[in-house]
């Protein structure tokens, strides 16, 4: 091995030195490429997983007469294939809503997610009525109405809301979710607006209107 | 899966000394079947791996099959799987024997996974084989959960909710991922189609592929056995081990038996109680899926349930899926956790044997609970199930080293009572 000019140097006389570190570098440098292109390749393929153009499309707002809606009913609708309650809460319904706040989790909404219209007690632009989205914040399901107080499964101090029938989940009439949920956070409230003293619009309220 | 070269396979003529040049077919089954020597004691235990087999297989089969007659979609999805019930020829047939498989493969599985506990199959030098096995069983709970939702039955609908939502829970990214998982705003046609490809195309070819893995990780290693006696350790002056014997004839034969005696079970449920009073297909799934209907009491097939009583158990959302993620993550380190000097139960002492009873105890019961619709009495139990649970596995490295062992034998028992 006389010749020592080169970095890693190998071989005999009779077959030439090998200056491997070329050959590392040149393997090295195909794999880092390689996988630089299988990542981009699998950008499409991730990417058809998304929610498509149509299903993108199907969102538009929809419209509720509420006038239809008698004191102490609710009216489940579907808004981007989400279940949405209307519920038109008596003046005793919203007359007992700061009653337990001591039994919530987030009483004031800071944790929750709604639009900043409906971040105040009642959780409404219009007290007598309750828009949320009716998917447990949990898992999903859709929690049941059980707006009688002191139901038995319920306990005697039920002050009346929802109560989820996966995983026990209970809510206050204003969406607000109960210690000792599994749910963490109050039910969402989807964006809306009245047109009239008639019309709810889910979906549409004045932000998205001034955008659009 | 074989190791043997060709040349000591004796030279043959005709036909197969003809393929034999071009496909090693003798050295194959001499490597792997006649010539591959398993512990002489193996007893009941040892059946569930060769059944977890067939079981794989017809539901292949069968899979093959149903998939002729149902159309994907969430407006043809439901009906089509009536229509196979109701008037495909021998439909029904097909469709009981491919959910009862389900069923079947779980219970194989978990008794499979049960003996490799009981005679600490996972212990060194074969802790790939139980990670190849692990990741199996995982595939499989993805696998039997897509193929649930087929159907598009309301069970279908809310467990899919259920289950996809739980990726929710993971922060920052949880919200966005579940949106790509779905392909939509909610459980839709778009979800129903991806799970109908994945669950007929992409997980049984990783399936295939890690079983293949699992069966060439035992050959390298060989069979434990109820004494975990390593029979390696003792060869006669050929070199096979004295205390082991061929896999074929003597345990084909012997898997051949409890092949029959399966079967025998498996056509009782599948002819008289193909539903199993809606614990292997549940009732709320006989109703088309329905988005503004939330069944009265969901609750996964009984296979997830263990899992889902520890998920219901806590109460906060991302610990209630960290806890059920981790539930999985400790069987998958079991070989590591597991510092006793002896492999079988039968050679340990009381404090293993303890720590077992106990675990299978919670385990059952927590299957049971998360069956079961929420109250309060069964949210506290489910809780301290869910203690034993994780106390098992996190002691482990504790109580299976200061646990007082018996002196092991250097051969088999072969007549251990």
């Amino acid at each position: 091995m006389s010749d020592t000019s080169g970095g890693a140097l190998h071989g005999s006389p009779e077959t030439p030195a090998v200056d491997s570190s070329r050959r590392v570098f040149l393997t090295q440098a195909t794999t880092a490429l390689g996988a630089l292109g299988a990542a981009f390749a699998a950008v499409p393929f991730i990417a058809s997983w998304s929610p498509s153009e149509r299903a993108r499309a199907l969102g538009a707002p929809v419209d509720v007469d509420v006038t239809k809606l008698e004191p102490g009913q609710m009216v489940t609708l579907t808004w981007r294939k989400q279940a949405i309650y209307v519920v038109h809460r008596t003046p005793e319904m919203i007359a007992s809503l700061p009653g337990h706040d001591g039994q919530l989790k987030d009483p004031g909404s800071k944790a929750s997610e709604q639009p900043a219209y409906a971040t105040n007690v009642n959780r409404a632009v219009r007290d007598q009525f309750l828009v949320v989205i009716g998917n447990c914040t949990h898992l999903g399901c859709l929690p049941k109405a059980r707006f009688e107080k002191a139901q038995p499964e319920l306990g005697a101090d039920w002050p009346g809301g929802f109560f989820c029938p996966c995983h026990g989940s209970r809510f206050d009439l204003a969406g607000r979710v109960f210690q000792g949920s599994p749910a963490s956070v109050n039910l969402r409230i989807p964006p809306y607006s009245f047109s009239n003293d008639s019309t709810l619009i889910i979906g549409k309220d004045d932000a998205v209107q001034g955008a659009a | 899966m074989g190791g043997h070269s060709s040349e000591t396979v004796p030279a043959r003529t005709g036909f197969m000394g003809w393929l034999n040049k071009r496909l090693p077919v003798d050295a194959f089954v001499k490597g792997s079947m006649t010539e591959y020597y398993a512990p002489k004691n193996f007893n009941i235990w040892y059946f569930f791996g060769s059944l977890a087999l067939l079981v794989l297989v017809m539901q292949l089969i069968t899979g093959v099959f149903l998939t002729m007659h149902y159309k994907v979609g969430e407006a043809t999805a439901f009906d089509s799987v009536e229509y196979i019930m109701r008037e495909v020829p021998y439909g029904w047939l097909l469709r009981y024997l491919h959910s009862t498989g389900a069923s079947a493969f779980f219970i194989v599985v978990y008794l499979h996974m049960f003996r490799a506990m009981l005679y600490g199959s996972y212990k060194a030098p074969r802790e790939l084989l139980w990670l190849f096995g692990m990741v199996i069983y995982l595939a499989l709970m993805a696998e039997a959960f897509m193929g649930y939702v087929l159907p598009w039955g309301n069970m279908s609908f809310w467990g899919a909710q259920v289950i996809v939502n739980l990726f929710g829970t993971i922060p920052v990214i949880g919200p966005g991922l579940v949106e790509w998982i779905r392909g939509d705003y909610g459980i839709a046609d778009a979800t129903l189609n991806r799970f109908f490809s994945l669950h007929v195309v992409a997980v049984p070819l990783v399936l295939l592929l890690l079983v293949a893995l699992h069966l060439v990780a035992l050959h390298e290693t060989g069979s434990n056995n109820p004494d975990g006696v390593e029979i390696k350790d003792n060869k006669d002056a050929k070199g096979n081990p004295v205390d082991g014997i061929a896999f074929h004839p003597y345990y084909t034969i012997k898997d051949v038996f409890g092949v029959g005696v399966f079967l025998t079970l498996f056509c009782i449920v599948v002819f008289f109680i193909p539903t199993f009073g809606g614990i292997f297909l549940e009732k709320p799934n006989f109703e088309v899926a329905n988005a503004m209907s939330t069944p009265d009491h969901i609750a996964p097939v009984w296979y997830f349930t263990p899992f889902y009583a520890i998920l219901r158990a806590v109460p906060d959302q991302q610990l209630g899926a960290l806890a059920m993620a981790l539930s999985l993550v400790c069987l998958v380190l079991l070989p590591w956790l597991d510092r006793a000097p002896v492999r079988s139960i039968r050679y340990r002492g009381w404090m293993w044997k303890t720590a077992l009873t106990l675990f299978v105890i919670s385990f059952v019961t927590l299957g049971y609970l998360g069956l079961m619709p929420p109250s309060p009495l069964y949210t506290t139990l489910a809780r301290i199930c869910s203690v034993v649970y994780f106390a098992f596995f996190v002691l482990m490295p504790i109580y299976t080293r200061l646990d007082p062992v018996k002196p092991v034998p250097t051969r088999l028992t072969y007549d251990h009572e």
